[in-house]
């Protein structure tokens, strides 16, 4: 009776170790934005250390709250989840990982879908529409000296400094 | 003894269940792999069922950001086309500080190509953000701020729209399946004119249903309400007093004209949207700017 009770209990935990066996094993992410910031501390104002591009896989080494502490490369640093995918970011058709059919929930392939080519033939047949504005606003960009400059000067005071997000 | 055996059984059971249903979508591709193989079913017959599996979790989520980017693009590109850009260096480099700095602190800091903010040269009270984080404000909606506060809280409510995807949930559900169905068919190839003649037909579908609720019709009362909310948080995160959001709205009340085609029409009344936060959050103190606040607010909005 003892002995049965023991095997139960050990399947038991045998299971949950098995459920529990992939997140446990280091995490590879995919950066999926344009240009992928690395920063030296996980916060919004947190200086920037080095750079990641589209696509690339960074391992992480940590997790706070909504950010976390990648590596790549020897390089290392903090990264929001916003910038991150679980999916592979094939940045040509063709590759391996395309090919070998891995399945669409897995692997996104980069520039596909929505592109500029679509945007090309969008702006054809709608010759109506501008896009003088939209790229030179794209060009206002705020470092997170400025900001953290910004706020000081404005004397506008976080109400946790240092915490979230 | 065969009590346990059954514990066991039921144990293991649960385990296999568990593991099975977090891997639904697999699990069908392996199990009709397996039938194909074993002759059960014709390869035709598998990947029919494949197709099938995917199409049933064709979601919004399946579109990545670089996509809503390319949206995103298209739909400023229409919000351009009914107003003019106002091309003031000073007032467009202070909303892209104050609204980039709080972006930066909100909840979805990071999409493809971050946030860019332009101010509209239109008396209209009138605002948009598109999926690909173009923010617009006209510089009649700038005249009901009063305050760097009330700024950033108009600011804040286009983020929030941004982080909830309400410009990408406006797209009919029909449409999404029908561009993510092109892009799966499509595969690992380059889109061939054909394919691209497609996609730029729905992408044209994607972009009007968007505009026709954001510029047009209005989003849902709900949506509205939860930009508000979002608004509330994300600037006290920052550091500025949410009061300004009431402050602003009030002097918006007195300025919108009835049947006007800006907020008039798009948004609920700003008393019902006071109303809506006052009934969520605790009073908050009077907006009192710091004086070096309230003198580099005036000075980037005079000329507005």
């Amino acid at each position: 009776m003892f002995r049965a009770r023991y095997i139960v209990a050990t399947l038991a935990l045998l299971g949950v170790m098995f459920l529990h066996m992939p997140a446990n094993a280091q995490e590879t992410l995919s950066v999926q934005v344009k240009e992928g910031e690395l920063r030296a501390t996980p916060s919004f104002l947190g200086q920037i250390v080095a750079r990641v591009a589209y696509g690339d896989r960074v391992s992480v080494i940590e997790d706070r709250g909504t950010w976390k502490k990648v590596s790549l490369k020897g390089k290392e640093g903090w990264m929001h989840t916003s910038a991150l995918t679980t999916k592979k970011i094939a940045l040509k058709a063709g590759q391996t990982d395309v090919r070998t059919g891995a399945s669409q929930n897995e692997v996104a392939l980069a520039g596909k879908g929505f592109n500029e080519q679509v945007e090309a033939s969008f702006r054809k047949q709608n010759k109506n529409l501008d896009y003088t504005w939209i790229n030179r606003m794209e060009t206002f960009k705020v470092p997170p000296d400025q900001m953290r400059n910004f706020l000081t000067q404005g004397n506008v005071v976080p109400p946790s400094e240092g915490g979230k997000p | 003894m065969k009590k346990n055996f059954w514990v066991t059984g039921l144990i293991m059971f649960a385990i296999l269940t568990i593991a099975a249903c977090a891997a639904v979508d697999q699990a069908t591709q392996l199990a009709t792999v397996v039938g194909q193989t074993a002759g059960v079913i014709t390869p035709t017959q598998g990947e029919a069922i494949r197709k099938s599996t995917k199409a049933v979790s064709k979601s919004l989520e399946d579109f990545t950001p670089e996509q809503e980017y390319y949206i995103g693009r298209a739909v400023a590109a229409v919000v351009l086309s009914k107003y003019p850009a106002y091309a003031n260096n000073q007032v467009n480099q202070y909303i892209n500080t104050l609204g980039q700095t709080l972006a930066a602190a909100s909840d979805k800091p990071n999409i493809f190509n971050g946030y860019h903010f332009l101010v509209l040269d239109s008396d209209d009270i009138n605002a948009f953000a598109t999926p690909g984080g173009h923010v617009f404000v006209t510089r009649g909606l700038i005249r009901c701020c009063q305050s760097e506060d009330a700024l950033a809280a108009v600011l804040a409510h286009e983020i929030g729209h941004i982080r909830f995807r309400h410009g990408m949930q406006s797209i009919e559900k029909a449409r999404v399946t029908e561009a993510l169905t092109v892009l799966a068919s499509e595969g690992a190839k380059t889109l061939g004119s054909r394919d691209v003649a497609q996609l730029t037909n729905t992408f044209s579908g994607a972009i009007s249903d968007i505009v026709n609720s954001m510029v047009n019709n209005g989003y849902s009362r709900s949506f509205e309400y939860q930009a508000d909310q979002a608004s509330v948080v994300l600037v006290q995160r920052v550091g500025y007093n949410p009061e300004g959001l009431i402050d602003m709205l009030t002097i918006m009340a007195k300025k919108l004209k009835p049947g006007g085609a800006d907020f008039a029409k798009t948004h609920p009344a700003p008393q019902d949207r006071i109303e809506e936060i006052r009934s969520h959050n605790p009073a908050y103190a009077p907006v009192a700017a710091p004086q070096v606040r309230q003198e580099r607010f005036l000075k980037a909005v005079a000329r507005i």
